[in-house]
Protein backbone atom coordinates (compact mmCIF):
# COMPACT_ATOMS: atom_id res chain seq x y z
CA UNK A 1 0.00 0.00 0.00
CA UNK A 2 2.64 2.14 1.31
CA UNK A 3 4.98 1.46 -2.26
CA UNK A 4 1.81 2.85 -4.58
CA UNK A 5 1.30 5.51 -2.71
CA UNK A 6 4.86 6.87 -3.46
CA UNK A 7 4.90 5.85 -7.13
CA UNK A 8 1.44 7.20 -7.14
CA UNK A 9 2.27 10.98 -7.17
CA UNK A 10 4.95 10.73 -9.55
CA UNK A 11 2.54 8.70 -11.77
CA UNK A 12 -0.32 11.96 -11.35
CA UNK A 13 2.25 14.59 -11.83
CA UNK A 14 3.39 13.21 -14.71
CA UNK A 15 -0.05 12.68 -16.19
CA UNK A 16 -0.56 16.47 -15.67
CA UNK A 17 2.05 17.03 -17.51
CA UNK A 18 1.56 14.71 -20.51
CA UNK A 19 -2.06 16.31 -20.40
CA UNK A 20 -0.95 20.13 -21.14
CA UNK A 21 1.51 18.06 -24.07
CA UNK A 22 -1.75 16.75 -25.20
CA UNK A 23 -3.17 20.00 -25.32
CA UNK A 24 -0.09 21.87 -27.17
CA UNK A 25 -0.07 18.90 -29.98
CA UNK A 26 -3.91 19.70 -30.33
CA UNK A 27 -3.81 23.19 -30.77
CA UNK A 28 -0.46 24.14 -31.70
CA UNK A 29 2.05 21.72 -33.41
CA UNK A 30 -0.94 19.84 -34.86
CA UNK A 31 -1.82 21.44 -38.59
CA UNK A 32 -5.19 22.61 -39.37
CA UNK A 33 -6.52 19.11 -41.73
CA UNK A 34 -7.03 20.77 -45.62
CA UNK A 35 -10.85 19.92 -46.40
CA UNK A 36 -12.19 19.34 -42.42
CA UNK A 37 -10.59 22.63 -41.38
CA UNK A 38 -10.25 23.19 -37.54
CA UNK A 39 -12.92 21.14 -36.55
CA UNK A 40 -11.04 17.91 -37.37
CA UNK A 41 -8.97 18.61 -34.06
CA UNK A 42 -11.78 16.68 -32.03
CA UNK A 43 -10.52 13.69 -33.64
CA UNK A 44 -6.86 13.73 -31.25
CA UNK A 45 -9.69 13.27 -28.46
CA UNK A 46 -12.51 11.35 -29.79
CA UNK A 47 -10.25 8.33 -30.94
CA UNK A 48 -8.55 7.83 -27.51
CA UNK A 49 -11.18 8.58 -26.14
CA UNK A 50 -13.35 5.45 -27.80
CA UNK A 51 -10.47 3.43 -27.29
CA UNK A 52 -10.64 3.47 -23.69
CA UNK A 53 -14.04 3.59 -23.37
CA UNK A 54 -13.67 -0.06 -24.75
CA UNK A 55 -10.96 -0.92 -22.85
CA UNK A 56 -12.73 -0.01 -19.67
CA UNK A 57 -15.42 -2.27 -20.70
CA UNK A 58 -13.45 -4.99 -21.48
CA UNK A 59 -11.41 -5.10 -17.82
CA UNK A 60 -14.94 -5.03 -16.37
CA UNK A 61 -15.66 -8.30 -18.44
CA UNK A 62 -12.53 -9.93 -17.25
CA UNK A 63 -12.80 -8.91 -13.55
CA UNK A 64 -16.58 -10.02 -13.94
CA UNK A 65 -14.98 -13.54 -14.83
CA UNK A 66 -12.25 -13.41 -12.22
CA UNK A 67 -14.96 -12.10 -9.43
CA UNK A 68 -17.53 -15.18 -10.07
CA UNK A 69 -14.10 -17.54 -10.23
CA UNK A 70 -12.49 -16.23 -7.12
CA UNK A 71 -14.98 -14.55 -4.95
CA UNK A 72 -12.65 -12.33 -4.26
CA UNK A 73 -14.06 -8.97 -3.61
CA UNK A 74 -10.91 -7.26 -5.29
CA UNK A 75 -12.31 -7.91 -8.70
CA UNK A 76 -15.76 -6.85 -7.90
CA UNK A 77 -14.23 -3.36 -6.65
CA UNK A 78 -11.95 -3.26 -10.07
CA UNK A 79 -15.34 -4.23 -12.17
CA UNK A 80 -17.25 -1.05 -10.98
CA UNK A 81 -14.55 1.68 -10.94
CA UNK A 82 -13.71 0.42 -14.63
CA UNK A 83 -17.46 1.04 -15.42
CA UNK A 84 -17.58 4.25 -13.53
CA UNK A 85 -14.16 5.13 -15.88
CA UNK A 86 -15.56 3.84 -18.97
CA UNK A 87 -18.75 5.99 -18.91
CA UNK A 88 -16.94 8.95 -18.71
CA UNK A 89 -14.68 7.86 -21.76
CA UNK A 90 -17.88 6.87 -23.65
CA UNK A 91 -19.33 10.03 -22.62
CA UNK A 92 -16.42 12.04 -24.26
CA UNK A 93 -17.11 10.12 -27.43
CA UNK A 94 -20.73 10.16 -27.81
CA UNK A 95 -19.99 13.81 -26.75
CA UNK A 96 -17.44 15.04 -29.44
CA UNK A 97 -18.91 12.41 -32.06
CA UNK A 98 -22.13 14.81 -32.62
CA UNK A 99 -19.44 17.80 -32.75
CA UNK A 100 -17.41 16.49 -35.30
CA UNK A 101 -20.08 14.98 -37.94
CA UNK A 102 -22.25 17.88 -37.65
CA UNK A 103 -19.65 20.31 -39.98
CA UNK A 104 -18.33 17.07 -41.76
CA UNK A 105 -21.47 14.70 -42.65
CA UNK A 106 -24.25 17.35 -42.37
CA UNK A 107 -25.72 15.49 -39.59
CA UNK A 108 -25.84 15.80 -35.88
CA UNK A 109 -26.05 11.76 -36.02
CA UNK A 110 -26.19 8.86 -38.33
CA UNK A 111 -27.04 5.44 -37.13
CA UNK A 112 -23.40 4.07 -38.34
CA UNK A 113 -22.77 0.73 -36.62
CA UNK A 114 -19.73 2.56 -34.62
CA UNK A 115 -21.83 5.04 -33.60
CA UNK A 116 -24.95 2.83 -32.48
CA UNK A 117 -23.22 0.26 -30.72
CA UNK A 118 -21.08 2.82 -28.81
CA UNK A 119 -24.47 3.90 -27.87
CA UNK A 120 -25.86 0.62 -26.53
CA UNK A 121 -22.68 0.16 -24.71
CA UNK A 122 -23.54 3.58 -22.68
CA UNK A 123 -26.87 2.33 -21.78
CA UNK A 124 -25.92 -0.43 -20.93
CA UNK A 125 -22.82 0.19 -18.72
CA UNK A 126 -25.50 2.83 -17.64
CA UNK A 127 -27.80 0.53 -16.57
CA UNK A 128 -24.95 -2.08 -14.66
CA UNK A 129 -24.37 1.29 -12.58
CA UNK A 130 -28.52 1.42 -11.46
CA UNK A 131 -28.50 -2.58 -10.91
CA UNK A 132 -25.41 -1.66 -8.78
CA UNK A 133 -27.96 0.72 -6.78
CA UNK A 134 -30.83 -1.12 -6.27
CA UNK A 135 -30.09 -4.55 -5.39
CA UNK A 136 -29.46 -5.94 -2.05
CA UNK A 137 -25.62 -5.42 -0.80
CA UNK A 138 -24.68 -9.33 -0.37
CA UNK A 139 -26.15 -9.86 -3.87
CA UNK A 140 -24.34 -7.08 -5.62
CA UNK A 141 -21.41 -8.29 -6.38
CA UNK A 142 -22.83 -11.55 -8.43
CA UNK A 143 -25.35 -9.47 -9.97
CA UNK A 144 -23.29 -6.67 -11.16
CA UNK A 145 -20.58 -9.64 -12.52
CA UNK A 146 -22.99 -11.72 -14.54
CA UNK A 147 -24.62 -8.41 -16.00
CA UNK A 148 -20.81 -7.40 -16.57
CA UNK A 149 -20.02 -10.72 -18.47
CA UNK A 150 -23.16 -10.76 -20.57
CA UNK A 151 -23.28 -6.68 -21.38
CA UNK A 152 -19.94 -7.27 -22.94
CA UNK A 153 -20.64 -10.54 -24.82
CA UNK A 154 -23.35 -8.50 -26.65
CA UNK A 155 -21.65 -5.97 -27.80
CA UNK A 156 -20.07 -7.88 -31.21
CA UNK A 157 -23.48 -8.89 -31.97
CA UNK A 158 -25.30 -5.42 -31.70
CA UNK A 159 -23.02 -4.45 -33.95
CA UNK A 160 -22.97 -6.81 -36.23
CA UNK A 161 -26.41 -6.92 -36.42
CA UNK A 162 -26.87 -3.35 -36.50
CA UNK A 163 -24.42 -3.79 -39.83
CA UNK A 164 -26.06 -5.98 -41.46
CA UNK A 165 -29.40 -3.41 -40.36
CA UNK A 166 -27.72 -0.19 -42.26
CA UNK A 167 -26.33 -2.47 -45.18
CA UNK A 168 -29.51 -2.84 -46.54
CA UNK A 169 -30.11 0.91 -46.39
CA UNK A 170 -28.33 3.42 -48.19
CA UNK A 171 -25.27 3.96 -46.15
CA UNK A 172 -24.38 7.33 -45.68
CA UNK A 173 -20.80 7.30 -44.28
CA UNK A 174 -18.58 4.01 -45.63
CA UNK A 175 -15.56 4.82 -44.21
CA UNK A 176 -13.32 7.57 -42.51
CA UNK A 177 -10.14 7.80 -45.33
CA UNK A 178 -7.62 9.90 -43.31
CA UNK A 179 -4.24 9.89 -44.75
CA UNK A 180 -2.52 11.51 -41.69
CA UNK A 181 0.61 13.72 -42.20
CA UNK A 182 3.58 12.96 -39.61
CA UNK A 183 2.96 16.00 -37.25
CA UNK A 184 -0.93 14.73 -37.20
CA UNK A 185 0.04 10.94 -36.95
CA UNK A 186 2.69 11.99 -33.76
CA UNK A 187 -0.33 14.62 -32.13
CA UNK A 188 -2.76 11.36 -32.41
CA UNK A 189 0.18 9.16 -30.16
CA UNK A 190 1.36 12.15 -27.58
CA UNK A 191 -2.74 12.51 -27.00
CA UNK A 192 -3.34 8.43 -27.06
CA UNK A 193 -0.33 8.07 -24.69
CA UNK A 194 -1.64 10.97 -22.33
CA UNK A 195 -5.06 9.72 -21.81
CA UNK A 196 -3.66 6.42 -21.21
CA UNK A 197 -2.03 7.77 -18.44
CA UNK A 198 -4.92 9.55 -17.71
CA UNK A 199 -7.34 6.84 -17.49
CA UNK A 200 -5.18 4.60 -15.12
CA UNK A 201 -4.59 7.39 -13.03
CA UNK A 202 -8.56 7.81 -12.81
CA UNK A 203 -9.27 3.95 -12.23
CA UNK A 204 -6.24 3.73 -9.78
CA UNK A 205 -7.71 7.18 -7.82
CA UNK A 206 -11.08 5.39 -7.91
CA UNK A 207 -10.31 1.91 -6.85
CA UNK A 208 -8.50 3.40 -3.86
CA UNK A 209 -11.43 5.34 -3.06
CA UNK A 210 -13.53 2.42 -3.17
CA UNK A 211 -10.97 0.61 -0.56
CA UNK A 212 -11.11 3.82 1.79
CA UNK A 213 -14.94 3.12 1.72
CA UNK A 214 -14.31 -0.32 2.17
CA UNK A 215 -12.17 0.04 5.31
CA UNK A 216 -14.42 2.81 6.87
CA UNK A 217 -17.20 0.79 6.76
CA UNK A 218 -14.98 -2.10 8.48
CA UNK A 219 -14.15 0.44 11.54
CA UNK A 220 -17.85 1.78 11.44
CA UNK A 221 -18.90 -1.73 12.47
CA UNK A 222 -15.89 -2.64 14.86
CA UNK A 223 -16.63 1.08 16.52
CA UNK A 224 -20.89 -0.10 16.29
CA UNK A 225 -19.94 -3.23 18.43
CA UNK A 226 -17.43 -1.62 21.03
CA UNK A 227 -20.15 0.43 22.20
CA UNK A 228 -22.75 -2.37 22.04
CA UNK A 229 -20.88 -3.84 25.20
CA UNK A 230 -20.20 -0.74 27.01
CA UNK B 1 -36.59 -37.56 -10.37
CA UNK B 2 -34.90 -37.59 -14.02
CA UNK B 3 -34.10 -34.04 -15.63
CA UNK B 4 -37.12 -33.84 -17.22
CA UNK B 5 -39.30 -34.80 -14.55
CA UNK B 6 -37.76 -31.70 -12.47
CA UNK B 7 -38.28 -29.94 -15.57
CA UNK B 8 -42.07 -30.22 -15.71
CA UNK B 9 -43.00 -30.24 -12.07
CA UNK B 10 -41.53 -27.05 -12.07
CA UNK B 11 -43.98 -26.03 -15.27
CA UNK B 12 -46.30 -27.73 -13.68
CA UNK B 13 -46.50 -25.29 -10.77
CA UNK B 14 -46.67 -21.87 -13.00
CA UNK B 15 -49.39 -23.20 -15.17
CA UNK B 16 -51.10 -24.41 -12.58
CA UNK B 17 -50.82 -21.17 -10.18
CA UNK B 18 -51.38 -18.93 -13.63
CA UNK B 19 -54.30 -21.11 -14.83
CA UNK B 20 -56.18 -20.30 -11.31
CA UNK B 21 -55.73 -16.37 -11.53
CA UNK B 22 -54.90 -16.09 -15.32
CA UNK B 23 -53.48 -12.42 -14.38
CA UNK B 24 -50.56 -12.76 -16.43
CA UNK B 25 -51.99 -13.84 -19.54
CA UNK B 26 -54.94 -11.55 -19.58
CA UNK B 27 -53.10 -8.61 -19.14
CA UNK B 28 -50.46 -10.08 -21.67
CA UNK B 29 -53.05 -10.05 -24.19
CA UNK B 30 -55.09 -6.68 -23.53
CA UNK B 31 -51.54 -5.06 -23.25
CA UNK B 32 -50.71 -6.14 -26.29
CA UNK B 33 -53.50 -5.53 -27.82
CA UNK B 34 -53.85 -1.73 -27.10
CA UNK B 35 -50.11 -1.04 -28.39
CA UNK B 36 -51.46 -2.34 -31.64
CA UNK B 37 -54.35 0.22 -31.03
CA UNK B 38 -52.12 3.00 -30.16
CA UNK B 39 -49.43 2.70 -32.97
CA UNK B 40 -52.48 2.54 -35.29
CA UNK B 41 -53.58 6.13 -34.09
CA UNK B 42 -49.83 7.00 -33.90
CA UNK B 43 -48.80 6.11 -37.45
CA UNK B 44 -52.35 6.51 -39.36
CA UNK B 45 -52.75 5.79 -42.93
CA UNK B 46 -48.94 5.83 -43.50
CA UNK B 47 -49.13 2.69 -42.56
CA UNK B 48 -51.07 1.11 -45.76
CA UNK B 49 -47.77 1.20 -47.62
CA UNK B 50 -45.26 0.50 -45.12
CA UNK B 51 -44.94 -3.12 -44.59
CA UNK B 52 -41.76 -2.46 -42.42
CA UNK B 53 -43.17 -0.56 -40.68
CA UNK B 54 -45.92 -2.89 -39.47
CA UNK B 55 -43.39 -5.59 -38.67
CA UNK B 56 -41.79 -3.25 -36.24
CA UNK B 57 -45.22 -1.91 -34.69
CA UNK B 58 -45.98 -5.98 -34.29
CA UNK B 59 -42.16 -6.53 -32.24
CA UNK B 60 -42.90 -3.50 -30.42
CA UNK B 61 -46.37 -5.41 -29.27
CA UNK B 62 -44.70 -8.71 -28.59
CA UNK B 63 -42.14 -7.73 -26.84
CA UNK B 64 -43.38 -4.99 -24.54
CA UNK B 65 -46.21 -7.10 -23.62
CA UNK B 66 -43.72 -10.23 -23.33
CA UNK B 67 -41.81 -7.93 -20.61
CA UNK B 68 -45.20 -8.13 -18.40
CA UNK B 69 -44.97 -11.15 -18.07
CA UNK B 70 -41.07 -11.80 -17.82
CA UNK B 71 -41.40 -9.30 -14.86
CA UNK B 72 -43.80 -11.46 -12.64
CA UNK B 73 -41.69 -14.51 -13.60
CA UNK B 74 -39.44 -14.19 -10.76
CA UNK B 75 -40.92 -11.48 -8.55
CA UNK B 76 -44.16 -13.22 -8.44
CA UNK B 77 -42.25 -15.85 -6.18
CA UNK B 78 -40.25 -13.29 -4.14
CA UNK B 79 -43.97 -11.99 -3.29
CA UNK B 80 -45.28 -15.63 -2.12
CA UNK B 81 -42.27 -16.08 -0.57
CA UNK B 82 -41.78 -18.70 -2.64
CA UNK B 83 -38.51 -18.06 -4.14
CA UNK B 84 -36.48 -19.65 -0.79
CA UNK B 85 -37.97 -22.61 -1.64
CA UNK B 86 -37.40 -22.99 -4.88
CA UNK B 87 -33.74 -22.86 -4.73
CA UNK B 88 -34.05 -24.99 -1.91
CA UNK B 89 -35.53 -27.71 -3.49
CA UNK B 90 -33.20 -30.56 -4.90
CA UNK B 91 -32.47 -29.42 -8.30
CA UNK B 92 -29.85 -27.38 -9.97
CA UNK B 93 -30.29 -23.84 -10.78
CA UNK B 94 -29.93 -24.69 -14.69
CA UNK B 95 -33.49 -26.26 -14.18
CA UNK B 96 -35.01 -23.66 -12.57
CA UNK B 97 -33.67 -21.22 -15.34
CA UNK B 98 -35.20 -23.60 -17.94
CA UNK B 99 -38.50 -24.57 -16.30
CA UNK B 100 -39.04 -20.26 -15.87
CA UNK B 101 -37.96 -20.11 -19.47
CA UNK B 102 -40.25 -22.67 -20.94
CA UNK B 103 -42.93 -21.31 -18.87
CA UNK B 104 -42.09 -17.87 -19.75
CA UNK B 105 -41.76 -18.61 -23.34
CA UNK B 106 -45.30 -20.53 -23.38
CA UNK B 107 -47.57 -17.77 -22.35
CA UNK B 108 -45.28 -15.41 -24.63
CA UNK B 109 -46.79 -17.40 -27.39
CA UNK B 110 -50.14 -17.82 -26.48
CA UNK B 111 -49.92 -13.98 -26.09
CA UNK B 112 -48.55 -13.62 -29.78
CA UNK B 113 -50.34 -15.91 -31.17
CA UNK B 114 -53.75 -14.15 -29.88
CA UNK B 115 -52.04 -10.68 -30.99
CA UNK B 116 -50.49 -12.09 -34.19
CA UNK B 117 -54.25 -12.39 -34.97
CA UNK B 118 -55.48 -9.50 -34.35
CA UNK B 119 -52.70 -7.54 -36.03
CA UNK B 120 -54.16 -9.31 -39.00
CA UNK B 121 -57.43 -8.24 -38.78
CA UNK B 122 -56.81 -4.44 -37.40
CA UNK B 123 -53.78 -3.94 -40.35
CA UNK B 124 -55.60 -6.07 -43.59
CA UNK B 125 -52.18 -8.49 -43.72
CA UNK B 126 -52.26 -11.37 -45.38
CA UNK B 127 -50.23 -13.24 -43.81
CA UNK B 128 -51.25 -16.69 -44.35
CA UNK B 129 -48.59 -18.11 -47.37
CA UNK B 130 -46.04 -16.93 -45.17
CA UNK B 131 -46.95 -19.16 -42.32
CA UNK B 132 -44.09 -21.45 -41.33
CA UNK B 133 -41.35 -18.62 -42.07
CA UNK B 134 -42.98 -16.46 -39.75
CA UNK B 135 -43.65 -18.53 -37.45
CA UNK B 136 -39.58 -19.68 -37.26
CA UNK B 137 -38.80 -16.27 -36.63
CA UNK B 138 -41.47 -15.55 -33.91
CA UNK B 139 -40.28 -18.77 -32.01
CA UNK B 140 -36.56 -17.51 -32.39
CA UNK B 141 -36.84 -14.54 -31.41
CA UNK B 142 -39.06 -14.92 -28.57
CA UNK B 143 -36.59 -17.59 -27.38
CA UNK B 144 -34.22 -14.80 -27.47
CA UNK B 145 -35.60 -12.41 -25.64
CA UNK B 146 -37.00 -14.61 -23.26
CA UNK B 147 -34.33 -16.25 -22.32
CA UNK B 148 -32.27 -12.64 -21.80
CA UNK B 149 -35.44 -11.65 -19.76
CA UNK B 150 -35.59 -14.56 -18.15
CA UNK B 151 -32.24 -13.82 -16.96
CA UNK B 152 -32.75 -10.48 -15.89
CA UNK B 153 -35.65 -11.14 -14.06
CA UNK B 154 -34.03 -13.14 -11.60
CA UNK B 155 -31.77 -10.33 -11.80
CA UNK B 156 -34.37 -7.39 -10.94
CA UNK B 157 -36.65 -9.85 -8.47
CA UNK B 158 -35.19 -8.55 -5.09
CA UNK B 159 -34.21 -5.11 -6.14
CA UNK B 160 -35.88 -1.72 -5.35
CA UNK B 161 -38.19 -0.48 -8.22
CA UNK B 162 -37.41 -3.94 -10.04
CA UNK B 163 -40.09 -3.19 -13.50
CA UNK B 164 -38.36 -0.13 -14.30
CA UNK B 165 -34.87 -1.58 -13.60
CA UNK B 166 -35.73 -4.85 -15.55
CA UNK B 167 -36.81 -2.17 -18.77
CA UNK B 168 -33.30 -0.49 -18.03
CA UNK B 169 -31.45 -4.16 -18.08
CA UNK B 170 -33.07 -5.47 -20.50
CA UNK B 171 -33.76 -3.22 -23.25
CA UNK B 172 -29.91 -2.47 -24.53
CA UNK B 173 -29.37 -6.03 -24.38
CA UNK B 174 -32.45 -7.24 -26.27
CA UNK B 175 -30.91 -4.76 -29.34
CA UNK B 176 -29.73 -7.54 -31.47
CA UNK B 177 -32.74 -10.00 -30.90
CA UNK B 178 -34.99 -6.91 -31.97
CA UNK B 179 -33.65 -5.35 -35.01
CA UNK B 180 -33.41 -8.98 -36.19
CA UNK B 181 -37.21 -10.11 -35.82
CA UNK B 182 -38.70 -6.71 -36.85
CA UNK B 183 -36.29 -6.95 -40.02
CA UNK B 184 -36.78 -10.46 -41.20
CA UNK B 185 -40.67 -9.79 -40.38
CA UNK B 186 -40.42 -7.07 -42.67
CA UNK B 187 -38.86 -8.72 -45.26
CA UNK B 188 -41.39 -11.56 -45.55
CA UNK B 189 -44.23 -9.18 -45.01
CA UNK B 190 -43.32 -6.89 -48.09
CA UNK B 191 -43.39 -10.34 -49.56
CA UNK B 192 -39.58 -10.47 -50.84
CA UNK B 193 -37.46 -13.30 -51.41
CA UNK B 194 -37.18 -15.31 -48.46
CA UNK B 195 -33.12 -15.72 -49.13
CA UNK B 196 -32.86 -12.47 -47.97
CA UNK B 197 -33.95 -13.64 -44.80
CA UNK B 198 -30.94 -16.47 -43.71
CA UNK B 199 -28.58 -13.04 -42.25
CA UNK B 200 -31.04 -12.39 -39.81
CA UNK B 201 -32.36 -16.07 -38.52
CA UNK B 202 -28.01 -16.89 -37.96
CA UNK B 203 -28.13 -13.64 -35.79
CA UNK B 204 -31.33 -14.90 -34.43
CA UNK B 205 -29.81 -18.39 -33.71
CA UNK B 206 -26.29 -16.88 -32.21
CA UNK B 207 -28.13 -14.64 -29.90
CA UNK B 208 -30.33 -17.56 -28.79
CA UNK B 209 -27.38 -19.94 -28.01
CA UNK B 210 -24.62 -17.41 -26.83
CA UNK B 211 -27.90 -16.55 -24.33
CA UNK B 212 -28.69 -20.02 -23.42
CA UNK B 213 -24.68 -20.80 -22.74
CA UNK B 214 -24.26 -17.44 -20.79
CA UNK B 215 -27.12 -18.61 -18.57
CA UNK B 216 -26.58 -22.14 -17.97
CA UNK B 217 -22.98 -20.76 -16.76
CA UNK B 218 -23.93 -17.97 -14.55
CA UNK B 219 -27.09 -18.73 -13.44
CA UNK B 220 -26.28 -20.26 -10.31
CA UNK B 221 -24.49 -16.87 -8.95
CA UNK B 222 -27.72 -15.19 -9.32
CA UNK B 223 -29.82 -17.03 -7.22
CA UNK B 224 -27.03 -17.11 -4.65
CA UNK B 225 -27.37 -15.17 -1.46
Amino acid sequence: MKRTQTLLIPFQLLTYVLMLLALYTIFIYAPVEKTMGVTQKIFYIHVPAAFLAYLAFFITFMASIFYLYRKDPKWDTVAHCAVETGIIFCTIVLITGPIWAKPIWNVWWTWDPRLTTTLILWFTYVAYLMLRRAVKVNQRANLSAVFGIIGFLNVPITFFSIRLWRTIHPVVITSRGLNMSEPMKLSLITTFIAFCFLFIAMLIGRIRLERSKMHIEELKEIMDGMNFKN
Amino acid sequence: MQFAQKLGAIIWKDFISEFRTKEMILSMCLFSFLVLIIFNFAFGLSLKFDRGMIAGILWVAFVFSGLTGLGRSFSMERDRGTLQGLILCPVSPWTIFLAKLIGVFLFTTVMEIITFFIFTILYNTTVLPFLVPLGLIIFLGTLGFTAVGTIFSAISATAKARSVLLSILFFPISVPVIIASVKATGIILSGNALQMVFPWLKILVAFDLIFLLVSYLTFAYILEE
